[in-house]
């Protein structure tokens, strides 16, 4: 069974699927037996929610989108 | 949000369904937003000039993806240097780190009680401690979902680059996130020092 060490490394790309197959039976075993990593992987999840949470909060200024919209209009009409 | 722009659309129709989303990867990239507006808009300019030899218009959210990250590549290639130089701890955990310096001895859910002390403005605030290659690979992968050989594309590096940067970011993140907690005095550092 591979390490908690080399566990904790790939739970990043686990939560992508950006593993191998074999790689992620591998974590899937460990997942089984070590609570220390799920965890661990539980908490990956929440620190890449806390990261997604900043830019959809926002929204586009209207003044800014204004700016925006007429910047864009002048490059299309200067085409 | 609509992804396709139909290889009849012009310039304006393309790009301007994108706005709203193009804003929120600047902002996170530039962490203000003065900063994310003057990107954007050198983006779009840029967006402007390559438009006429732009082949593939059926993925305009993709392709102005790549002109916003190569724009704020080219920004801050002057750090790139001197970031590839800094350290990263690589062995650092924080979830161990979290479990281990207890911050709130009373609580059951240590470590969603220490993420519960970052609002937005601080998330930004973190991230912008981040090298800027980290930074783009840990936002655009991990907020956005693109694949490291996308990443890739984007900032004309090889994907073994990218995979580096994604490691060695979320270690930075991780370090980054303790230490702001620890230097703007968001936990108890009396529990911490013990």
């Amino acid at each position: 069974m591979i390490s908690c060490r080399e566990a904790v490394a790939r739970l990043w790309a686990y939560l992508d699927r950006n593993l191998e197959r074999l790689q992620e039976q591998e974590l899937e075993e460990h997942l089984g037996l070590c609570r220390h990593c799920c965890g661990e992987l539980e908490f990956a999840r929440h620190v890449r929610a806390l990261l997604q949470r900043p830019g959809a909060a926002v929204e586009l200024p209207t003044e800014t989108r204004a700016k925006l919209e007429d910047f864009i209009r002048q490059l299309g009409g200067g085409a | 949000m609509a992804e396709a722009a139909g290889p009849g659309l012009g310039y304006e129709e393309c790009v301007r369904p994108h706005l709203d989303y193009l804003y929120g990867v600047a902002l996170r990239l530039c962490g203000n937003r003065t900063a994310a507006e003057d990107l954007l808009q050198d983006a779009l300019l840029r967006a402007f000039r390559a438009f006429r030899s732009l082949r593939d218009r059926e993925h305009p959210r993709r392709w102005l993806t790549r002109v916003l990250t190569s724009a704020f590549y080219d920004r801050v290639r002057m750090e790139l240097n001197d970031a590839l130089h800094r350290s990263v701890e690589e062995d650092f955990d924080l979830f161990d780190k979290i479990a281990e310096e207890d911050p709130f001895p009373y609580s059951d859910r240590v470590h969603l009680d220490f993420l519960e002390l970052f609002d937005d403005a601080r998330i930004l605030e973190v991230l912008q401690g981040l090298a800027p290659q980290h930074r783009v690979a840990v936002i655009l992968a991990y907020v956005y979902g693109f694949t490291a050989r996308e990443i890739g594309e984007f900032t004309g590096r090889p994907v073994g680059t990218v995979l580096s940067w994604l490691h060695r970011g979320r270690k930075q993140l991780e370090r980054e996130l303790w230490e702001h907690a620890v230097s703007h005095h968001l936990i108890d550092r009396g529990a911490v020092g013990r």
